[in-house]
């Protein structure tokens, strides 16, 4: 009796193990089974090489590279404002706080990771806009404003993983740089930052993902123009905001398009998280 | 000739009296070894001569160490560590190759020519008695190497900032007898140009390398003298206690 129950308990916890790991077998499959019939319709790299959009002409023109762009262009700008300000924050809460403010400071960035993302949109949209357009010469819906408000939205991602890789950093490397007479700033970013290289990296790598993924956001504050993109001063969409914009009224192939644009986006943060494991796995070793 | 003298000092952790009013001069090119069984205050007061000790927010201390006539609290502290070098308990090179080791010290204190960095590097390994182990893998991960290789890299890259003075606090507990025998040796031979101070749990080490040895417990230093006179006819009758093993 005894053993049966404990079998049940087993396979009940094998269960949960597989059901995660079905689920993504499931949305490959039926994402890759619709996705991919565009791709025979105009060709793999017609589609992602093509410089056109435009769905509902005639004739058609189904080319997604003005969102791939997008997409890389946002992300590069968040990556690279989000990226420093993130490690450094990281840094900040393992080396320079107290343990009161360490917690009072951990739980508002944990508390950031936690807001929708159509609020930090709303945030984008009444205060980035307006203070891009007064900035510089442009209407402030563009590639810059969405970049900087991804770079807010994975400040969490990066902070989080940075600091657990700056703290897996022993202790006695940071003591024995100032040791030599060393100073603080000197020994953390020569000595202890080198040591959590990879984990840093790690982190800058999922950030990278998180703004590729991000759509409700960026669409409120990214112009959303399917053109190649003119500058980071100019409107432009993603890859999520394509899809997004366009679902609700799409049939036919300008849907199969839609469904091809999704996997596309799937096939980069795949990319994204094969690196980051790479990564990863990298620390463990050494 | 006193290196380093030691005033009316005292050192607390919290409500934790760690050191009480110790008082010692530190002779120049000897080595001074601080024995006394754990937490009698050794290491805190290492600690305290090259300021290590400011990185523990519960340590406040009072009274004054003075380093060549100047009181440490009133060094730049780079400055301080830059000419009293530290070798610590277990062996801790950087995740880097052993040049890249050896040349963070200079390196910091402004040293950017290749040629002089090579020297540096190159010389320190031989004060240490390292180079003609690794001579060939110099540009290899310091971490690749052994335990007692490892120490002896960290007492090269102490070497490399040419310090004055040279604390190591326990050295050799982490390391295989054979280890420490290189180690004891090579602390001999720098001893001519360098001021060394050793916590030692080991009696049997501070016997064999030093000149003057404390004896330290409960905070107190207990007995200070020629390491012959202390561990032959220990004036006090706590120090006689301990090293004819009662306790400790």
């Amino acid at each position: 009796m005894k053993k049966n129950k404990s079998d049940l308990i087993r396979y009940l916890f094998f269960l949960s193990a597989i059901l995660s790991i079905a689920l993504i077998i499931l949305i490959s499959f039926f994402l890759f089974k619709e996705g991919t019939v565009i791709f025979k319709e105009v060709g793999f790299l017609n589609f992602i090489l093509g410089k056109d959009w435009s769905p509902t002409n005639t004739p058609s023109s189904f080319g997604i590279l003005p969102m791939i762009l997008g997409s890389l262009y946002i992300t590069l700008i968040a990556i690279l404002i989000g990226g420093p300000v993130g490690i450094i924050t990281a840094v900040f809460l393992v080396y320079y706080t107290k343990d009161k403010h360490y917690r009072f400071l951990k739980s508002i960035i944990n508390l950031m990771a936690g807001i929708p993302s159509i609020i930090y949109g709303f945030f984008g949209m009444v205060v980035l806009v307006p203070a891009v357009r007064y900035l510089f010469p442009s209407n402030g819906n563009s590639i810059l404003t969405a970049g900087i408000l991804l770079s807010i939205m994975i400040l969490p991602t990066v902070i989080n993983l940075s600091e657990v890789a700056i703290r897996a950093v022993p202790r006695f490397y940071y003591e024995g740089a100032l040791a030599l007479g060393s100073s603080k700033e000197r020994s953390i970013f020569k000595v202890v930052l080198p040591a959590a290289k990879s984990g840093v990296i790690s982190s800058l790598i999922l950030g990278i993902g998180r703004a590729v993924g991000e759509t409700m956001a960026v669409v409120m504050v990214a112009g959303n123009q399917p053109r190649m993109p003119k500058g980071i001063f100019k409107g432009a969409r993603t890859l999520t905001t394509n899809i997004v914009m366009e679902m609700s009224y799409a049939s036919g192939v300008h849907r199969n398009a839609l469904i091809g644009t999704a996997v596309v986006l799937f096939m980069i943060i795949l990319i994204i998280n094969l690196v980051f494991t790479i990564f990863k796995e990298r620390n463990v070793n050494g | 000739m006193s290196k380093i003298k030691i005033k009316d000092f005292n050192l607390f952790y919290d409500n934790f009296q760690g050191l009480k009013n110790i008082n010692m001069n530190i002779e120049e090119n000897k080595i001074t070894a601080f024995i006394g069984p754990s937490g009698c205050g050794k290491s805190s007061l290492l600690k305290s001569i090259n300021r290590m000790n400011d990185l523990v927010d519960s340590c406040v201390t009072n009274g004054n160490i003075y380093f060549d006539d100047k009181d440490i609290m009133k060094t730049d502290v780079t400055q301080l560590r830059k000419e009293i070098g530290m070798v610590f308990q277990n062996p801790n090179p950087f995740p880097m190759s052993i040049y890249n080791n050896i040349a963070y010290g200079p390196r910091t204190h402004g040293i950017k020519s290749k040629e002089e960095l090579d020297k540096i590097v190159e010389s320190s390994l031989r004060k240490a008695a390292l180079y003609d182990e690794v001579k060939d893998s110099i540009h290899k991960s310091a971490l690749k190497l052994s335990g007692g290789q490892q120490q002896r890299l960290c007492i090269a890259r102490a070497l490399a900032i040419e310090p004055e003075v040279l604390l190591l606090d326990e050295p050799t507990s982490a390391l295989d007898p054979i280890s420490t025998l290189k180690i004891e040796e090579l602390l001999q031979s720098l001893k001519d140009d360098y001021t060394i101070v050793i916590v030692t749990h080991n009696m049997q080490q501070a016997l064999r390398i030093s000149d003057n040895t404390g004896f330290f417990l409960n905070g107190e230093l207990i007995e200070f003298n020629e390491t012959d006179k202390l561990f032959t006819f220990p004036e006090n009758e706590k120090t006689e206690n301990y090293i004819t093993g009662r306790f400790g």
